[in-house]
């Protein structure tokens, strides 16, 4: 199972959820982060002085699926969230261990059914 | 029955001013002191209320010397038939025998003005006061020095025998508010990492200007009681004058306070046009009874590029006044008192102030309203001084640092503003972008870095 991490544009949050629909997805988690990569801050003023926002505010999106639906999950996220300026984001994939349904104490593949 | 209606509600519409200075202060000031900056702004005017009552009123209108009342001082005990005036007026309050309302409406209406006063001081020493040093000072500005110098002006003291004018208070109290601002930020000092070591100037924007903007205009209604209500007569004319030239002057100002931002800051930044509306006000305070409606635009003009240079100005010799109370309210209570001296003309309320300067009266009624300006200046920053030192060394008048850091609100009231709130801060650079280039230069990453808490002070 693999862990798919997408942080994207918050504007394009509904883009890449529509594509998510289309492509299917087991589940999904979204976070609202800050953070930065090679783009850089804003700058803001306050009566007089300048100061520099370091940090953008992105959104996480995390999907964990089987290993043979996550290259499909991936490039609905990478279509959807593409604007060609520096700042798109960035998708993480790792390997998920083990996965546990709360409500009935199934793991693994049957978990993420 | 007219006048004291009037009088009554005008009191009124002053009196819904505290709303808007609290609004205004917590807007430009951090979440984690809404709380705090919310409860001086409320607590202040039952401080206000008393210290007026007991002491103040007496002080300010009671008959005694040129510098302050002896008669009728405490509690509004003095002997007193009004409605009677001039003439038929018995009694010790006589500097204020000229408008025909109950003494209760005279006493209340003038209530409301000491306690804008007092409200002022509250937005420049925020953020690091201690709560309780914040209601001994009112209890003293209140009950001491607002009426000495009300005495003076009002009083029928020695600045108005000489020839001084302010008719709703550009001196009398938005002044006397900013001096003891401009004292009580100086001597505590300013907000722990406001400004780094090298004299770096940091930015702590305010959280939350749709609250100020509230505050904006709701000041701005409540100046349409201050101004026009200072006739204390249902005077038709001049009513309808003064607040035709108080409106004037708040949207020139706030034009000219737009320009000026723009200009110098490359964008109209919000925080200064509402600092920008509020000088207009605080500048036409005085004069607005004397001037014609084209003079009162041209002093707004003046007062909001006035007020955006004085905040940058207060700001780089280290002053640390999170609203403003200094630039709008000192630097534009002395420009309005200028401004009578300036632009007076007669006709608008014949036999008072003469023709200004301008309006070929010579330079006398200039000279005695710069006379005014300087002792009232000087007597008040001083004494304001010497109340916040007498403080400072008894009771304390900052909060630990700790405090400070966590925020006033639970350390000084064990409350906070917005529990249920997630509060989301980005994490400023803390780095003062000042004179680095255009916006369009970002300083390197290494050189933005997590706050550092070397504060000056």
């Amino acid at each position: 199972m693999k862990k798919i991490e997408a942080i994207i544009r918050p504007e394009k949050l509904d883009d890449v959820r529509i594509a998510l629909e289309r492509a299917g997805y087991p589940g999904i988690t979204i976070t609202e982060i800050e953070g930065h990569g090679l783009q850089k801050g804003t700058v803001q003023q306050w009566r007089g002085e300048k100061y520099k926002v370091d940090f953008l505010p992105k959104i996480k999106v995390e999907i964990v699926s089987h290993d043979e639906d996550a290259e499909k999950i991936i490039q609905a996220v990478l279509q959807a969230s593409y604007t060609g300026a520096v700042g798109d984001g960035k998708i993480f994939i790792s390997e998920v261990d083990e996965v546990v349904r709360i409500r009935t104490r199934e793991r693994g593949d049957k978990a993420l059914v | 029955m007219a006048d004291t209606l009037w009088v009554l509600v005008t009191a009124i519409l002053v009196f819904f001013m505290n709303l808007g200075f609290g609004c205004v202060e917590a807007g430009f000031q951090q979440s984690k002191n809404c709380v705090n900056i919310l409860s001086k702004n409320f607590v202040v005017f039952a401080c206000s209320t008393l210290a007026f009552w007991f002491l103040g009123w007496g002080l300010m209108f009671g008959d005694g010397t040129p510098w302050f009342g002896l008669q009728g001082l405490f509690m509004l005990g003095g002997a007193d038939n009004s409605p009677a005036t001039g003439d038929a007026y018995q009694g010790v309050y006589s500097a204020i025998n000229w408008t025909g309302v109950p003494l209760l409406a005279k006493f209340f209406f003038q209530l409301v003005f000491a306690g804008t006063a007092a409200t002022i001081v509250s937005g420049s020493v925020g953020g690091r006061i201690k709560y309780l040093s914040f209601i001994l000072f009112s209890f003293l500005l209140v009950g001491l020095i607002y009426p000495t110098v009300g005495h003076w002006i009002w009083g029928g003291g020695w600045l108005a025998k000489s020839g001084m004018w302010d008719f709703a208070g550009s001196t009398v109290v938005h002044s006397v508010g900013g001096w003891a601002a401009l004292a009580g930020a100086l001597i505590l000092g300013p907000r722990f990492g406001k400004y780094g070591p090298n004299g770096k100037i940091n930015v702590i924007p305010g959280h939350n200007l749709s609250l100020a903007l509230i505050g904006t205009f709701v000041l701005w209604l409540g100046w349409f009681g201050f101004n026009p209500g200072s006739t204390m007569a249902a005077d038709p004319r001049l009513i309808s004058h003064i607040c035709v030239t108080t409106n004037m002057a708040a949207c020139t100002a706030i034009l000219g306070a737009t320009i000026a931002s723009w200009i110098l800051l490359k964008k109209p930044d919000f925080g200064m046009t509402l600092n920008g509306c509020l000088a207009g006000l605080v500048a036409i305070t005085a004069p607005c009874a004397f001037v014609s409606v084209g003079s009162s635009a041209v002093i707004g003009f003046i007062a909001g590029i006035l007020v955006v240079l004085a905040v940058i100005f207060f700001d780089r010799v280290y002053v640390d006044d999170p609203v403003g109370a200094t630039a709008v309210h000192l630097v534009n209570g002395v420009f309005g008192t200028l401004c009578v001296g300036l632009f007076a003309e007669d006709w608008v309320s014949p036999n008072t102030t003469g023709n200004g300067l301008l309006f070929g009266g010579g330079a006398k009624l200039l000279m005695a309203q710069l006379t005014g300006i300087v002792a009232v200046g000087i007597f008040t920053f001083l004494v304001a001084a010497i109340f916040w030192l007498l403080l400072k060394y008894t009771v304390g008048i900052r909060v630990s640092l700790q405090e400070e850091i966590e925020g006033l609100d639970i350390g000084e009231h064990g409350n906070s503003a917005y529990p249920d709130f997630v509060i989301r801060k980005p994490h400023y650079s803390m780095v003062s972008l000042g004179n680095v280039g255009s916006e369009e230069e970002i300083p390197e990453k290494k050189s933005s870095r997590r706050p550092s808490y070397a504060g000056k002070g």
